[in-house]
Formats: C-alpha cells, sequence, structure tokens
C-alpha cells in the first residue's frame, strides 16, 4: 500500500470509528424508548436495556480476542451484521410485541446481540490500525472518535431522530449507515480482504433491504398495531379521553375503546335491544329521554325505534365519538343515522359534572346510563350512591332509568355491586340479563324511583331480539349469576372497582 | 468503550432531568410567594408603629381569623353579641385553614384535612351539622357526613422502588420481621384507642382536654415517640419510615422530638388509623378542594365582614379593653375601644399584643412553647401525575423523599377526566432546630423552593417534567405548635388557658396540638367564657 492510500485508509477508518460509534448508541436509545414505549416505566426500561447492552458489548469484546486472522474481513461482517440485525430491530420488535406474549426475551435478545457485535468493532479496529500509530495516538484518536460519535448520536436522537423518522426508520437508516461503512471499506480497501466479491454482493443485498424496509415502515407500524385486533384497522384515533380503534372484516365491524370492544356489529341489536326496550316499554309515556355515553350512536338508534320519544338528550364526554359516527357513512349506517334525526341533542359534557350542574330535574321519563364498565377509579364514580343519588333527580314521574353493569357470570360480585348501590341510593330495581355472543353474559339494571318498574307490552315493530316473553326469560337468574351479599359503591369507599379488578382479573382478561 | 456505554447511559437516563433543569434555571417560573405577612407581623416585634389617631367602639375585639378566632366570632353572633370586630394579619383569614385558588381549582395553604370526629368533639359535631357537612345520623347514632365530603376512593399511595403502592404502610418488599412490627405495633395502637383511664375517659381523645388524667397515660408525655419505639422493640426501619411520616405530617416535628403522648395520639384517638387490613371502622377522612379553606369559607359567609391587612399590635386593660390596630393602607394606627378582647393568636404574639417581654407571668416558662416551620407550595401542572402501579391517590408519597409528597386538590371533584391540576406539596423544616430552619427559610427565594418542590414532583413523575406551569410557595415561619414531651400535660400549657378577664385566648396552641376541632373548641369555649363575663 502507498503512503497516500495508507493516510486515506487511516482516515476512512477513523471515520468508520465515527459512524459505528454514532450507530452503537442508536441502536441503545432505540431499545430503551421502544421498550418504555412498550413497557411503561422508563426508569427501568432504560437501566435494564442499557446494562444489558454493556454487557453484551463486554462479551463481544472479549470474544474479539479469539479472531486471529482476517481482522479486517471479519469487521466488514460485523458491520454487515450490525447493519441488518440493529436496523431492524425496532421494527421487528414492534411487529412482535402485538404477537408474542413474552415480548422481553426477543427484546434483551436483540439487544444482546447487537450490543456483542458492537462490543467486537472497536478491539478489532484497534488492532487492524495497531502497528500504523504510536499506540498512545492511536488509542487517543478511536476512543475521541468513539467519544465524540456518541455525543453526537445522543443529541441527534431525541431532537431530530425520533420526531422526524419514528423509531423503526431511525434504526433502518443508522442500520444503512453501518451497511455503508460496511461498503466503504469492500471498494477502498477490497484489496486486503479475501472473497471480496461475495461481501459486496451481501453488503449490496443488506442495503437494499433496509432501504425497502425504510419505504415501507408506515405499514410496518399500521400492522403491528393492527396485530393487537384479530381484524384489520380501518379507523383509530387518540382523544384526549381514549384511544378509539374500528375494525372491519367480511364477517363484521367492531369499536374498540382502550382496546375494550365495545360492540361487533353482528350481535350489537341484542345488547342494545335489550339496553333500551324494556326499559321504554315500563314507562306509560315516554317522551324525554336522556342517555349517557353510548357516542357510537347505537342506543339512540332503538330509542328513536319507539313511537313516543320526542327527543334525547345525549350526554357524551367525547366530540369525536360523535363525529365518527355522524360523518363516517358506514358507521353511520350502523347506527341508522340516528344523528342525523332531530329528535337527537347531543351535549358535549362529563356526566357527573353535568348532573351536579343541575341540568335537568324532573324531566326525563327515560334514563340510558351506558358508561364503560367500572375498570378504574374515575370511571368507578359514575356508580357511586352519589352519582345515583344526583341521577334519581333527573327522573320524572313514572319515568325509569336503566345502567349497562358488566357481566353478572364473570363480574358476578360487581354486577350484584351496583343494584346494591342503586338501591342504596332509593332506586327499585328490576336486574336482567341478555347473552350477546361477542361479549358473553351481560348485566342490566333497570330502577325506578322508590319501586321497580314494571315492563310492559308495547314493543316497536321490527324488533331481532327484544319482546315481553323474552324480558320475561331476560329477569329469570339462574343460581350462578344469582344475587350475591355486597358492599355499596361509594365515593370514599369504591368497592366496585376492586370487585370488578379482582373478578376479571380472575377470569383472566384484564 | 465500558466508560463510554456508561456515559451514552447516563445521558440517556439523566438528559430529561438536565434538559429540564436547563429550561428551569434561566427561565423564572411563574409562582409568588404567598401569605404569612411576616414583614407586616415584624413590625409589631421591631417596633416604631404610629400612635393611634382614630377611635371606634365594639363590643367584643376577636384578634386573629384563624380557625379558633373565626370560631371565637361565630361562637359571639350564636350567643347574640351582635357588635364583634375580627382582626386580621392577612389579606384573607383562615390562618393554617387558609386556602387559595386559580382556574384549575381551589387549593390548600395548609391543613387539609379534618378526619372524622371522635365522640367527644361535640363543638366541631355541632357547626359541622350547622355547615351541612354531617347530614344525619343513623340508627346507632352515629354521624353520617355528606359523601362528597368524605375522602374520595382511592386516598393514599406510596412510592417506593419506581413503583406505586397502595396505603403509606410499606407493603411492598417488606420482611415477615417487618409484618410482625406493623401487627404488634398497631395492635398497641388499637388498645390504646380503646382504652379507657380509671376516671373512665378515654384515653387519647379529641379535645386533648377530654382525655383521661389517668397517670398510666399521661407518663407517656414524659419520654420522646422515638423513645417510646425503642423500648418496645419496634425497630423495623419501614415502620420507622412510616411512623417518622406521620409524626414529620401531623405535628411537623421528628420522632425524637414529639412526646410519645401526642405520638400515640396520632393513632388513638381517631375513628381509626389501624394500619392495613385492621376493621375498626372507617379510616377516612374529610377533605375538600380547599383543604379545611373550604370550612373557613362556609363559616365566613355567615359571619360578618373581618377587618383583614390589620395588625393589631398592643392590648391595653383599663376598666375595658383598647386594640391598638395599625392599618398600613392609610398608615395609621386605630384603637378599638371595647369590653372584651379574644387573643386568637399564637402564645408568643399574645404576649407581645400584651407587653410581656417573654412569657405570660402565669408561666415563666411558656418559652416551652415551639413552632414548627413548614413549606407548602402549590403546583399547578397541565397534565395528571401517573406512574407505574396503583393509580393516583388523594395523599401521594415518596419513600425517598424528605417531603410529604402532595395531595391533589381535583381529587373530591367527579369529572372523569380532569386534565390538569393543582398538586400542594408540603415540607416539614423538621431536621433543624425550629428557630435556625425558620431563619434559613426566610432568607430563601422563591425560586429556589419553586426548584425544590419541582425536582421533589418530577423525581416521583418524570412524565411531569415540562408539565409545571406554575409553582406558587407559602413559607409558615411558626407553622404549628411542637407537642414536645411534657408540653402537652406540663404546666405552662395549663397556664396558658387560663382566661385574664377582660382579655380571653383562643388557640389551639392552648392544646398542645394544632389541629382544627382543638382551634374551633377553644374560640367556642372563648366565645362562652365572654358571654358570661359580659353578662
Amino acid at each position: 500500500m502507498s503512503t497516500r492510500d495508507d493516510a486515506a485508509g487511516q482516515a476512512l477508518l477513523f471515520a468508520s470509528v465515527f459512524a459505528v460509534a454514532t450507530c452503537g448508541l442508536v441502536y441503545e436509545l432505540i431499545a430503551g424508548t421502544l421498550a418504555s414505549y412498550l413497557l411503561g416505566d422508563s426508569v427501568t426500561q432504560f437501566s435494564t436495556i442499557i446494562g444489558t447492552y454493556l454487557f453484551a458489548m463486554g462479551v463481544g469484546s472479549f470474544l474479539s480476542g479469539r479472531i486471529e486472522r482476517d481482522l479486517l474481513g471479519t469487521f466488514v461482517r460485523v458491520e454487515i451484521l450490525i447493519g441488518v440485525v440493529g436496523g431492524f430491530s425496532a421494527a421487528l420488535l414492534f411487529l412482535l410485541f402485538a404477537r408474542v406474549s413474552a415480548f422481553r426475551i426477543p427484546l434483551y435478545g436483540t439487544v444482546g446481540v447487537v450490543g456483542m457485535l458492537v462490543g467486537v468493532e472497536v478491539p478489532l479496529l484497534l488492532r487492524i490500525l495497531h502497528g500504523r500509530f504510536a499506540f498512545k495516538d492511536l488509542v487517543a484518536r478511536v476512543f475521541s472518535f468513539d467519544y465524540i460519535g456518541a455525543l453526537f448520536a445522543s443529541l441527534l436522537f431525541p431532537l431530530v431522530l425520533v420526531p422526524h423518522l419514528g423509531l423503526i426508520r431511525s434504526g433502518l437508516l443508522f442500520g444503512a449507515i453501518n451497511v455503508g461503512v460496511a461498503l466503504w471499506l469492500l471498494f477502498a480497501m477490497g484489496a486486503s480482504i479475501p472473497r471480496v466479491r461475495a461481501h459486496r454482493v451481501a453488503a449490496v443485498l443488506a442495503l437494499m433491504a433496509l432501504g425497502a424496509g425504510f419505504v415501507g415502515a408506515e405499514g410496518i407500524q399500521r400492522s403491528a398495531e393492527a396485530a393487537a385486533f384479530a381484524d384489520p384497522v380501518v379507523y383509530s384515533e387518540t382523544t384526549p379521553y381514549q384511544r378509539i380503534v374500528v375494525t372491519a372484516s367480511p364477517r363484521d365491524v367492531r369499536l374498540f375503546l382502550n382496546n375494550n370492544l365495545q360492540f361487533s356489529s353482528r350481535d350489537e341489536y341484542r345488547y342494545h335491544e335489550a339496553l333500551v326496550h324494556p326499559g321504554l316499554s315500563a314507562v306509560a309515556h315516554p317522551a324525554r329521554v336522556l342517555l349517557f355515553g353510548g357516542g357510537d350512536g347505537l342506543a339512540a338508534r332503538e330509542i328513536l325505534k319507539h313511537a313516543d320519544v320526542e327527543s334525547i338528550t345525549h350526554v357524551e364526554l367525547d366530540p369525536a365519538m360523535v363525529r365518527l359516527f355522524a360523518d363516517n357513512p358506514a358507521l353511520a349506517r350502523l347506527n341508522g343515522g340516528s344523528y342525523a334525526s332531530p329528535k337527537v341533542h347531543v351535549v358535549t359534557a362529563d356526566a357527573f359534572t353535568w348532573l351536579q350542574a343541575g341540568e335537568g330535574v324532573g324531566q326525563y321519563d327515560f334514563v340510558v346510563v351506558d358508561f364503560p364498565d367500572p375498570s378504574n377509579f374515575s370511571i368507578g364514580k359514575l356508580y357511586s350512591t352519589a352519582f345515583f343519588r344526583a341521577l334519581r333527580k333527573v327522573v320524572a314521574p313514572g319515568g325509569a332509568v336503566v345502567v349497562q353493569s358488566t357481566s353478572p357470570l364473570i363480574a358476578r360480585q360487581a354486577y350484584w355491586c351496583v343494584v346494591a348501590t342503586m338501591e342504596e341510593a332509593g332506586f327499585g330495581t328490576a336486574p336482567y340479563h341478555v347473552y350477546v355472543p361477542s361479549f358473553g353474559e351481560w348485566g342490566f339494571v333497570l330502577a325506578g324511583v322508590g319501586a321497580a318498574p314494571v315492563p310492559g307490552a308495547r314493543y316497536p315493530e321490527g324488533l331481532r331480539f327484544a319482546s315481553p316473553a323474552t324480558t320475561v326469560d331476560m329477569m329469570r337468574w339462574p343460581p350462578d349469576m344469582d344475587r350475591v351479599p355486597v358492599a355499596v359503591n361509594r365515593l370514599d369507599s369504591q368497592a366496585l372497582v376492586r370487585y370488578f379488578d379482582a373478578e376479571w382479573s380472575a377470569y383472566g382478561v384484564n | 468503550m465500558r466508560r463510554r456505554g456508561l456515559l451514552a447511559g447516563g445521558v440517556a437516563l439523566v438528559a430529561p432531568a438536565l434538559l429540564g433543569g436547563a429550561r428551569r434555571a434561566p427561565v423564572a417560573m411563574p409562582g409568588e410567594m404567598t401569605g404569612a405577612d411576616w414583614r407586616l407581623g415584624h413590625r409589631m416585634r421591631d417596633g416604631g408603629l404610629p400612635e393611634p389617631t382614630a377611635t371606634s367602639r365594639a363590643d367584643v375585639v376577636v384578634v386573629g381569623g384563624g380557625v379558633a378566632g373565626l370560631s371565637a366570632a361565630w361562637g359571639l353572633q350564636q350567643a347574640g353579641v351582635a357588635d364583634v370586630e375580627l382582626v386580621e394579619l392577612e389579606a384573607e383569614p383562615g390562618g393554617n385553614a387558609a386556602s387559595g385558588s386559580n382556574a384549575v381549582s381551589a387549593y390548600p395553604w395548609g391543613a387539609h384535612y379534618v378526619p372524622l370526629l371522635a365522640p367527644e368533639s361535640t363543638a366541631a359535631a355541632a357547626l359541622f351539622a350547622e355547615l351541612g357537612i354531617i347530614t344525619g345520623h343513623d340508627a346507632a347514632g352515629r354521624a353520617v357526613y355528606d359523601e362528597g365530603s368524605l375522602c374520595a376512593d382511592p386516598r393514599e399511595r406510596l412510592f417506593r422502588w419506581g413503583e406505586w403502592q397502595e396505603d403509606l404502610v410499606p407493603g411492598t418488599g417488606v420482611t415477615e420481621a417487618d409484618r410482625a412490627q406493623y401487627r404488634s405495633f398497631f395492635g398497641a395502637m388499637e388498645r390504646f384507642r380503646t382504652a379507657r383511664g380509671a376516671d373512665g375517659r378515654r384515653a387519647f381523645t379529641i379535645p386533648v382536654d377530654e382525655s383521661s388524667a389517668d397517670p398510666r397515660f399521661r407518663a407517656l408525655d414524659g419520654m420522646t415517640f422515638a423513645r417510646f419505639l425503642d423500648e418496645g422493640g419496634w425497630d423495623a426501619a419501614p415502620l420507622r419510615w412510616y411512623l417518622r411520616y406521620c409524626c414529620r405530617d401531623d405535628y411537623g416535628t421528628e420522632p425524637g422530638d414529639v412526646s410519645a403522648w401526642a405520638g400515640i395520639h396520632y393513632f388513638a384517638s381517631r375513628g381509626g388509623r389501624g394500619g392495613p387490613g385492621s376493621e375498626d371502622g372507617p379510616h377516612t377522612v374529610l377533605t375538600w378542594p380547599g383543604g379545611n379553606g373550604h370550612i373557613v369559607n362556609l363559616m365566613r359567609a355567615r359571619l360578618p365582614a373581618p377587618s383583614c391587612s390589620a395588625l393589631a399590635w398592643r392590648v391595653a386593660v383599663d376598666g375595658g379593653v383598647a386594640v391598638d390596630v395599625f392599618e398600613p393602607g392609610p398608615g395609621r394606627t386605630r384603637r378599638i375601644r371595647a369590653r372584651a378582647v379574644v387573643l386568637a393568636v399564637p402564645h408568643f404574639v399574645a404576649d407581645r399584643l400584651l407587653g410581656r417581654p417573654r412569657g405570660r407571668p402565669q408561666a415563666a416558662d411558656v418559652a416551652g412553647a415551639s413552632y414548627a416551620p413548614w413549606v407548602v407550595a402549590n403546583v399547578t401542572v397541565s397534565e395528571m401525575p401517573g406512574g407505574t402501579g396503583f393509580p393516583l391517590c388523594w395523599d401521594n408519597v415518596a419513600y425517598d423523599s424528605e417531603s410529604l409528597g402532595y395531595v391533589v386538590a381535583t381529587h373530591q371533584g367527579v369529572a372523569r377526566v380532569p386534565r390538569r391540576t393543582v398538586l400542594t406539596w408540603y415540607m416539614p423544616l423538621s431536621a433543624h432546630p425550629p428557630a435556625e430552619a425558620r431563619r434559613a427559610a426566610m432568607e430563601t427565594p422563591l425560586d429556589a423552593w419553586q426548584r425544590m418542590a419541582a425536582d421533589d414532583l418530577v423525581a416521583m413523575h418524570p412524565e411531569l417534567d415540562g408539565k409545571i406551569k406554575r409553582v406558587d410557595v407559602r413559607v409558615w415561619g411558626h407553622g404549628m405548635i411542637r407537642p414536645v414531651p411534657g408540653y402537652v400535660w406540663g404546666a405552662a400549657r395549663a397556664a396558658s388557658c387560663r382566661h385574664e378577664a377582660p382579655v380571653f385566648f383562643a388557640h389551639s396552641d392552648m392544646s398542645g396540638l394544632s389541629i382544627f376541632e382543638e382551634a374551633h373548641m377553644r374560640g367556642m369555649a372563648a366565645s362562652a367564657a365572654v358571654r358570661r363575663f359580659l353578662a
């Protein structure tokens, strides 16, 4: 090698040090960030990822001592490997998260492999450059480029990469840089690498794969989320209140809020007919209806079937839900265009706050309460004695209330806790349950101020499930779901959330 | 390589904190130092206030608009004494029960809860019934409280090892030996709670003076709580952590400085704070977004307007009383002539008003009264605090912090998804002797407190970094009386309870414990004494 070539070669190698240092740190940051995204608790995730990564680097450094011959060739192969494994690590982990149960195994496995390969790099480089420099200069230069690369990466990552490229594309980009270093060496110093052509082909293929991944990254991200659901995700939105996901297949349309199934278009008629019609039949003349929750418009669709109904005051927390189910033609078809009805008046408000403000006292002949299940303390407040006492005030004389109340089969105590709480708040109750295939056994509580309402015989035409006879059946309780003694759910002791959590956890769902 | 990795890892870990710190430092955090107008207060000490140039009259003057003073005015109003003037140093009455509010929420500046009342707290029970906090009584005669006033579930959580656990008694990672000590300690407290003395009274109750005089219990006032724990063999670290938290929470004072009687009183006087799993009735407390400021506001709404931002600086007895009040607005002193005065102020202020340099004559050692300094910060955040493990509670405490953690002002609200809140952060300055800590606190600038509160919160909640919008701070130089050994059942406190008609006294200092029920009872008792004197 001539002197000029030698100088150029050295510059090249130092540039590689800088590049590999940057890439090495980026993979570590990607893994840490991704783990905190997916698993939460960033302190733990970063600590364990960094620990694993450093340990793996140590293993790599140790193993580099076993490499005897063809140092430059080995270095090139390591670069290509890091480029592929590190580059695809974020994409791979996103895809696996929804598909494997023990996500930490691939997570730490990937981090370990990348860390080990990165650990081989610098010892190898030191040995390649050994003899070309005084040892003190060599160590000084290699490590300064190494540290500068680290600084560069640590600034680049939060300021440019994550906001502009996202994790998956950042990984792929830096994978390409690693492979780029390998390619550069293969062309600049190819003479001293055996089987150089095969290496060049491998590097080009790796680069093409990374490039394809970069272009298709959008699809990877989407399919990572879709994997959490059985069917293709056709709509997803994160609102200040919840994550809304709609999936569709030839079989049905499903709505998920915070990953909890809200309905399947195949059997939601059972749920909504059962929710609405027994109560409506129990009121002599249900002209004014109040609806809490049910932003999918399906309960409103059922209420509108009743000829006596003159107006529906629909109090919904999340305007994005109403917008979606009013404006999207496919979804509006599901609710029969209920939001287009002049009878439906949407109020965007928090239900309890709305009641506390003293709205609508004594005005409503029928009240439908269709809140999410009481899975946390803030939703638990909507099933408390204080809530039901406030609710009692809006019921007109002779009126009725119905409350969706989770599964009496899976969460038996939780269900009867809702019944007991309503009774404590001064309601007479008529509990009933229905089988909805996509949910299982589901419970409702029909209630009236003082005395329980008695369902009548007036049901609208064209119902597929609800009828006077069905209602009689729904009010029969088999022994495995029948009433159990439970505590009342109060704001200051939320028994319901604790029952719900214990029972659904035991069932293995939550 | 290892060093590089460490460096890199370090950057990843501390970068948010560093960036946060860097962001905070140059740009002043919005917020102000509020309340406790000690500069105006100190003018009484430093002298040079103008002699009176105006005179007015009242039947009774109440000096001090804390809970004791408001309660004295309340009692006098109920007794039909029409012409009562209440004089308050601060811009708003409330004292330790002061509260503030902003666009996000009301929030407390000091006392933020009242435990369910002890059966002996009859004065407070009557007040609560009148204010609608007690709505009725059940078949067994127990008070039924307004559901919205009871602290909503979940109440308390503890941050330790990066995770939140339910309850403040450390539960995660404690050994079986620790648990045995929990059982033994809470068992002992439960026995104290149900114990009665030879005089038939409960060993520990509220008001303090209704507690048994049995020497068997009162002897406990002669030793420190720390010694009591040592002698009982209760040395488990998590238990001692919790008990130190309790002493500092209630008294602003370390277990080594609190009397054992007071330390036990915390557990044995209440409806039941009997530790995890105990079934001794409701553990809950009464609280509101503005803390006890809510009670103050309810009382104020039914009382005539007080004279605020007015410094009573001299009280002279000459047949009736002459109360000299400096009004910084016009910059003059007004003399109020009255038939009686209620001094609803701490002992050391009463002494100064009466021109007694140090201690009242009946009790040469009232200097034995000492006061715990506190710092309270109200931190407005644009995101609800989260965390791994148990969800957000009313009271949130970190095991590894010197602060007492924070309470959430919007906790009693019913909105399903609150987007912003105010966190009230408490820090008793108990590590050093009160005078020393007080002096240091007075010299500490606003931004240092703001940083301390923000850093403490971000250590518990990295997600709050950058979400802290405002930090308002109040330093309580004389936050609360310290029940040091010998104070509660000593001669000094007994002497301080004697009225000197036409001068009457009302303050929780007279009980040795700075709590709402004591302050209210002292105010009501003073009003009754005044009424008897006037009759």
